[in-house]
């Protein structure tokens, strides 16, 4: 009888010491937590893809509850949902998100340009950027080793025949992809503009002809053609004034390389479910 | 002397297949193309324009800086243009196009330098041009301007240890009474008082020559060094001769020692002798697509293609699929053949696409033969891991900066991993982050001074 007793006994017992030591632990070492903190990380979507210059979503909701002059529209991947129930916490009134999306400046597929070299070292952009300028005829153009791709949470970007290409219905706008790009060619553009020149080349019209069939050229048709005075040619490239744009498209339909594209109207949304009740 | 112990190394197959050969002065290009950034340092600017005459040993480009060796013309002719244009160190500079005239008329400012003390020493040395012609491109002025009684022994570096190169060895064979001469002027005016030349054994006719020139001297002593590469690696070759160690980010002045290629020290030499300075290169080349292999004297700025079609060009029906600019361990492959000779250049080696072909890198089985072929004694191995991670702190305690590139770890990995080339990439990750740091902490200096001033101002209000 006592074989089972005992065993029992003790193991009540010491599990009777334990929680009381875990209670008095739980009420005397307590670390204090700031519970405005804790409810807006509730509101963030959690990604930690540090979009908004914080660390992460916890630093930055410790930030926000901290510090009543940072912004609550900071998350551009939680869009005017999350931004709208962050402040709802903090008592503000809520702020516009402007919603971001990466966007690869080159079109320079396998079939547009060639490649200058048979390159057999590491499969890496940083490190083949430091050969020559990369394998591309073109050195400005996307080098196609995926740096972005491994640097993306959402695995909104991939490589297509050459080229990196953002998913825009996934892209969340956190702008990792574009830290880690060695050419600088990935930038972060309001979602709202549909229409981009896909091409970096700051080479002389001559020289970008020989090198790709999809280069700007610098001929200045869209500039000509534009009747809001929101493109111009600088640098030997043409560049879109976001704030004069009004994607009318027309110096897409001009220019004689098509390399402006018109992308369809922005999606909502689908990664950050928010609930909006 | 060497205390018995050696560093690691791998052995490679030497293929010197130019072993013996004279260097043949090369014929006059069309054009030469000098670019402004041939040594480590700051860039020269051009003193001539558009249309000027230069004259063999011009200077044509000099600049302030410190750290920098000037330029002079490698041959007589009109400057035709000056355009910017990719070189083969991967950077765009700007380059001095010269249309040669055939004449080589001399320049009149080439006579010998008066030198009387040691500043006039290192002045002339400076104004010779040279580099290190080993292939670091290091100014030579600033190896050679040393404080007195910091260095006491200059050490000549003749190891030639990488394959298929052979001009230092032809180099010594044809000019080692005046490598020594170099040797003892240098050594005067730096007050040295012990002078080494390191060869190493498979070179034993330009061994017996140093010997039978230096027999009965005591001030200068050869030293034979194993065939094991990288015997003539700056660090390699102070230790095997000294016994010193060099470490990460000193020079070797602070170790008591300066290396001189056999190369610099015969060009120094003869610009001490004739006021010639550096304008042109002894290269050997090679390969198994070239139709005659041979080691050539080069002005400096010609195109490769024109040094490849005076060594008979590539053999017929063979397709080139790599170029190097030196040696194959150390060595840098180039996408094409039309950029100019450089001061550091000593080889150009085609091969056909049996030797251009990287083999399939397979996983890391951790037997340890890139940690056994370090002379650094690294772990590439960890390394490679931590550049993948990303991981800079995990960097630094693995020791990456004294990592030398010379190629022994990737060299001797079964599993063919790049070992080299990531390691590279992961001293330019730690560079950047040190980079970062110094900015913050500059940053962050700058802050805490003017809170202190702020700070002042309010106490004196």
């Amino acid at each position: 009888m006592s074989a089972f007793v005992t065993p029992v006994l003790l193991t009540v017992v010491v599990g009777l010491i334990a929680a009381v030591l875990l209670a008095v632990a739980a009420k005397f070492m307590a670390v204090p937590v700031d519970e405005t903190a804790v409810k807006i990380r509730e509101c963030l979507p959690g990604a930690n893809c540090g979009a908004c210059g914080f660390a992460g979503c916890d630093d930055y909701a410790a930030a926000l509850a901290k510090d009543p002059t940072i912004k609550t529209n900071l998350c551009v991947p939680g869009a005017d949902g999350v931004a709208a129930m962050v402040a709802g916490v903090l008592g503000q009134e809520a702020l516009d998100v402007i919603e971001m999306i990466a966007n690869v400046q080159c079109s320079g597929v396998c079939d547009a340009t060639k490649p200058e070299m048979d390159y057999q070292g590491l499969k890496t952009c940083s490190a083949v950027k430091s050969f020559f300028g990369g394998p591309g005829t073109c050195k400005y153009g996307c080098i196609g080793f995926g740096d972005c791709t491994r640097a993306c949470l959402y695995d909104a970007i991939s490589v297509c025949n050459g080229v990196a290409k953002v998913d825009r219905s996934i892209c969340a706008g956190c702008g990792a992809c574009a830290k880690v790009c060695p050419q600088g060619i990935i930038n972060l553009v309001p979602d709202v503009m549909r229409v981009h020149v896909e091409c970096s080349s700051k080479d002389k019209g001559k020289k970008v002809m020989d090198a790709c069939k999809a280069g700007c050229i610098g001929c200045k048709k869209c500039e000509n053609t534009c009747k809001f005075d929101a493109i111009h040619v600088e640098n030997n490239i043409a560049v879109i004034d976001y704030a004069k744009c009004k994607n009318c498209g027309m110096c897409a339909k001009e220019c004689p390389r098509h390399i402006i594209t018109v992308f369809p109207k922005p999606n909502v949304k689908p990664i950050v479910h928010v609930d909006e009740k | 002397m060497s205390s018995g112990k050696h560093l690691k190394g791998v052995h490679v197959n030497h293929c010197k297949n130019t072993a013996g050969v004279q260097i043949i002065p090369m014929a006059l290009p069309e054009k030469v193309y000098i670019p402004m950034s041939m040594h480590i340092g700051a860039p020269c600017k051009p003193l001539v324009a558009v249309g000027d005459h230069v004259k063999v040993g011009q200077l044509i480009a000099n600049c302030d800086a410190p750290v920098s060796a000037p330029i002079h013309s490698s041959v007589s002719g009109d400057v035709e243009a000056i355009e910017v244009f990719m070189t083969q160190n991967g950077r765009p500079d700007t380059n001095i196009i010269i249309k040669v005239d055939g004449k080589q008329e001399i320049a009149e400012t080439v006579k010998p330098p008066v030198i009387n003390s040691k500043e006039d020493f290192v002045k002339a040395v400076r104004d010779s041009g040279l580099v290190g012609l080993g292939g670091a491109s290091f100014p030579m002025s600033i190896k050679y301007n040393t404080k007195p009684g910091q260095v006491d022994t200059l050490i000549l570096n003749g190891a030639e240890c990488e394959p298929y190169i052979t001009v230092d060895h032809a180099a010594m064979l044809a000019h080692a009474q005046e490598m020594v001469d170099g040797m003892r002027t240098a050594m005067k005016w730096l007050g040295i008082a012990r002078g080494v030349i390191g060869i190493e054994s498979n070179k034993p006719d330009a061994i017996a020559k140093f010997k039978s020139i230096l027999s009965g001297a005591d001030d200068i002593k050869v030293c034979e060094l194993r065939q094991i590469y990288p015997q003539g690696a700056e660090r390699v070759i102070i230790y095997e001769t000294t016994g010193r160690h060099l470490i990460a980010g000193k020079l070797p002045a602070d170790v008591g020692c300066i290396v001189s290629n056999v190369t610099s020290m015969l060009k120094l030499q003869q610009f001490l002798a004739t006021g010639m300075p550096l304008v042109t290169k002894f290269l050997t080349v090679d390969g198994n697509a070239i139709a005659r292999p041979q080691n050539v004297e080069v002005p400096i700025g010609t195109m490769i293609c024109d040094l490849i079609e005076f060594c008979g060009g590539i053999k017929e029906g063979v397709e080139v699929k790599k170029i190097l600019l030196g040696g194959p361990m150390m060595g840098r492959a180039i996408p094409r053949d039309d950029f100019a000779i450089l001061k550091s250049n000593n080889a150009v080696l085609c091969f056909d696409g049996t030797f251009a072909q990287q083999n399939k890198e397979t996983a890391c089985i951790n037997c340890g033969r890139c940690v056994n072929g370090c002379p650094m004694n690294l772990m590439p191995a960890r390394l490679s891991r931590a550049y993948k991670d990303k991981n800079v702190d995990m960097l630094r305690e693995y020791n990456v900066m004294t990592c030398m590139d010379c190629g022994c770890c990737t060299y001797s990995c079964p599993a063919r991993k790049q070992l080299n080339f990531e390691i590279k990439q992961a001293k330019l990750l730690v560079m950047e982050d040190d980079k970062k740091k110094k900015a913050k902490a500059e940053a962050e200096a700058k802050a805490a001074e003017e809170a202190k001033a702020n700070e002042q101002k309010g106490e004196a209000k």
